[in-house]
């Protein structure tokens, strides 16, 4: 990438980025985003980050990217995720360990069916 | 027919059925039949609801309350409790993976509600190593509108009207400062961010930092471009690893794009930054100790006036400011100073973050709009005290803060109310306390904390919080006289007008605000000898009731220094020499035969 020396060179990434993001969804089906500020870390974001990358390819699901984030704020609810599958409502969850993370790819990622019980949010943040 | 009351969901997955949902259905529907409640009470069944691993499960409507590991037992007492005499019944709701009780699993948290996101708008929505991701929110776009648009009188003029104060502690206006900084003369000048962040319980920083680390580029860029200078300094914390990582990484993308370094958007502006690490002194967060920390000196506060905008780093006019404040410049600049000052109220413009922690619910990071009330805040985003206990106070502004009382909990949070209670936003930690809570002890930590971070130049805050924080401990353990009292206040009342810094001169608030609030609880520890809250140690013993103790020993097995003693059947003792008062006996005893005492 060159250096940006105007509006249009910026606009053109927003847009190219836009896409890509979109795109990820149509040749990705989907992404899951694991917040990893300090707390989520504390709380065992990269335990819940590895488990996720592993159950995904040991189910061979190719489709799905994995992202990571910052803290938004609940960190109570730590280690949290989002999933976005489409032009779905993205669905942020708590408290997922390992465990659970193999419960929300079983379920979300697989059956299309929200885990409700660790749901902490619904829509855009 | 009668309308029906209730609708009972009962799911009929797979799982559920295999977990024994069959004569869960068939056990629900006799005992409703032998209620005569069939009529009004529908009973249907779902597909698989989700939580396979919970089941069998049902949800009763209108409430949606959920149940869960249902068998036919359970299920009767469900009708019984639930529908004949409208009590939920707790012990088969569904337990949290921390084993928290929620009626309502489906509902997401109140938590989001009401609030306003500003500086913490990308947090957890764009990938922190990601530029791109940043740009496609808006990013760097306000510094392109600055460069090419905007000239630096008008920068100045929208932060003015946007009405941004200074989010690290003292509120000073962001416009004024800034044009301070402009105005200065001076061949060289310098931006500062202030990333180190102290405040016990406050780490709304660290997670911009984490989460979002570009808008803080973009804004020092802004700076820099508005007052004139070339050269950048952050200043973060060691403690904080991941943003010192995550930052240095946007300040390389940063430099490949062409935001940063030598001709910046291909203009003859140029800026640079770099981060200077602090080896965790709680008084570099004040700005002059901060600056003499840069330039290599020992971290100590300089004499003000000059102000840094006139004469900071290595004696040049430096305009610095903390994180969350310029991570609200780039939507100021955006969408201008009107739109920001909409939200909030006079005095009090825009958005704040709090970091929620203490006897809350809720603990985390919030942004809400300045001038919402305390009570809005704790209760609705918080969700209120754990465990149903009485909310009794609020710390706000770390150590240089004081606690609000439940009775002024319907204040609205602005820099001009909570000066008049007694304390500050300061960098917007916020701290419930409950019941439990003892305000002596409280402001005891906060002097703990005080006394420690002191940096020792001058000797009010040096020698004062220490006799300060000596008559506490005196307090506390019942050694306290009505002369300590007095003293207490007049010692604090001269520290806050003979210290050097903000520091000094701010310690003693902690003590000061809860003596004016709760002198009550002062004088029991004094005159009684007794600690309300039972919390002092000292002042504090834990007893066992003989009539009630049935000698199961669990008290025993569970004490950590076998202060307890007694033989299987008998009532047991406990020796308080040795016990510490840590209160797991209380914890495991199930027949009520353990108690806190203070007399």
């Amino acid at each position: 990438m060159g250096k940006i020396k105007s509006l249009e060179d910026l606009m053109k990434i927003k847009e190219s980025t836009l896409k890509d993001l979109k795109m990820r969804d149509t040749d990705k089906r989907g992404k899951i985003i694991v917040a990893m500020g300090t707390c989520g870390i504390a709380a065992g974001a990269k335990e819940t980050l590895k488990a996720i990358v592993d159950i995904l390819s040991e189910k061979g699901i190719e489709d799905i990217a994995v992202v990571q984030s910052g803290c938004f704020g609940l960190c109570d609810v730590e280690p949290t995720i989002e999933v976005r599958i489409g032009e779905n409502e993205p669905v942020i969850y708590g408290h997922v360990t390992p465990n659970q993370a193999k419960r929300i790819i079983d379920q979300h990622i697989l059956e299309g069916k929200v885990v409700s019980d660790l749901v902490v949010k619904r829509g855009e943040l | 027919m009668p309308a029906v009351e209730n609708t009972i969901v009962i799911c009929a997955g797979g799982a559920c059925i295999s977990a024994g949902e069959i004569s869960v259905k068939e056990s629900l529907e006799n005992t409703l039949k032998e209620y005569a409640l069939e009529e009004v009470v529908q009973v249907v069944e779902t597909g698989c609801m989700g939580a396979c691993d919970l089941g069998p499960i049902m949800v009763i409507y209108p409430e949606g309350i959920f149940y869960q590991k249902l068998n036919s037992e359970n299920v009767k007492k469900i009708v019984e409790e639930h529908l004949l005499k409208g009590r939920v019944v707790k012990e088969f709701l569904y337990t949290g993976p921390t084993g928290e009780v929620k009626e309502k699993p489906q509902e997401e948290l109140p938590f989001f509600k009401k609030q306003i996101k500003i500086a913490t708008r990308n947090l957890g929505v764009v990938d922190p190593l990601s530029i791109e991701e940043y740009i496609a929110r808006d990013g760097y776009f306000a510094l392109t509108k600055v460069i090419k648009d905007m000239s630096p009188d008008k920068v100045i003029e929208e932060l003015k009207k946007s009405g941004l104060r200074g989010r690290g502690g003292a509120g000073f206006p962001t416009g004024l400062k800034w044009e301070f900084a402009k105005k200065a003369e001076g061949d060289v000048k310098y931006v500062i961010c202030n990333a180190d962040e102290g405040d016990p319980g406050a780490f709304m920083d660290r997670a911009i930092l984490e989460g979002d680390p570009h808008t803080v580029v973009e804004a020092m860029t802004i700076a820099a471009y508005t007052v004139g200078a070339n050269k950048g300094f952050i200043y973060v914390r060691a403690e904080y690893p991941l943003a010192i990582e995550r930052f240095s990484r946007a300040l390389e993308t940063a430099r490949e794009y062409g935001f940063l370094g030598e001709n910046i958007l291909g203009t003859d502006f140029s800026f640079d930054i770099e981060i200077r690490i602090g080896a965790g002194a709680f008084v570099c967060g004040e700005e002059t100790a901060l600056i003499n920390s840069i330039e290599g000196q020992r971290g100590i506060p300089r004499v003000k006036p000059p102000y840094p905008a006139q004469k900071g780093l290595w004696g040049k006019p430096t305009l610095i400011n903390n994180v969350e404040t310029y991570a609200n410049i780039p939507p100021i600049i955006l969408h201008g100073g009107d739109w920001f000052a909409q939200f909030g109220v006079e005095g009090s413009r825009g958005t704040k973050v709090f970091a929620l922690a203490g006897k809350v619910n809720n603990t985390g990071l919030v942004e809400v709009p300045m001038g919402i009330t305390l009570r809005e805040l704790i209760n609705e985003i918080g969700g209120g005290v754990p465990n149903g206990k009485k909310l009794k106070a609020v710390q706000t502004g770390g150590p240089s803060g004081g606690c609000v009382p439940e009775k002024y909990i319907d204040t609205p949070i602005t820099y001009d109310t909570l000066k008049e209670l007694g304390t500050i936003i300061g960098s917007g930690g916020m701290i419930v306390m409950d019941e439990d809570d003892c305000m002596v002890d409280v402001a005891k930590f906060f002097l703990e904390f005080t006394v420690e971070e002191s940096c020792g130049q001058c000797t009010p805050c040096r020698d004062g919080t220490k006799r300060m924080l000596e008559i506490l401990e005196r307090i506390t353990e019942g050694e306290g006289t009505e002369e300590d009292l007095e003293k207490l206040k007049e010692l604090g009342e001269h520290i806050m007008k003979t210290s050097l810094c903000g520091l000094g001169q701010t310690a003693p608030q902690p003590v000061l605000s809860t003596m004016r609030y709760f002198w009550d609880e002062y004088e029991a520890h004094v005159k009684e000898k007794r600690c309300p809250a039972k919390k002092c140690k000292e002042l504090t013993r834990i007893v066992i009731d003989r009539e009630k103790c049935v000698g199961c020993t669990a008290c025993a097995r569970v004490c950590p220094v076998n202060a307890i003693t007694g033989s299987v059947r008998q009532p047991h003792e406990i020796d308080p020499e040795l016990c510490t008062r840590c209160g797991s006996c209380l914890e495991v005893c199930r027949f009520g035969a353990i108690s806190k005492v203070s007399p």
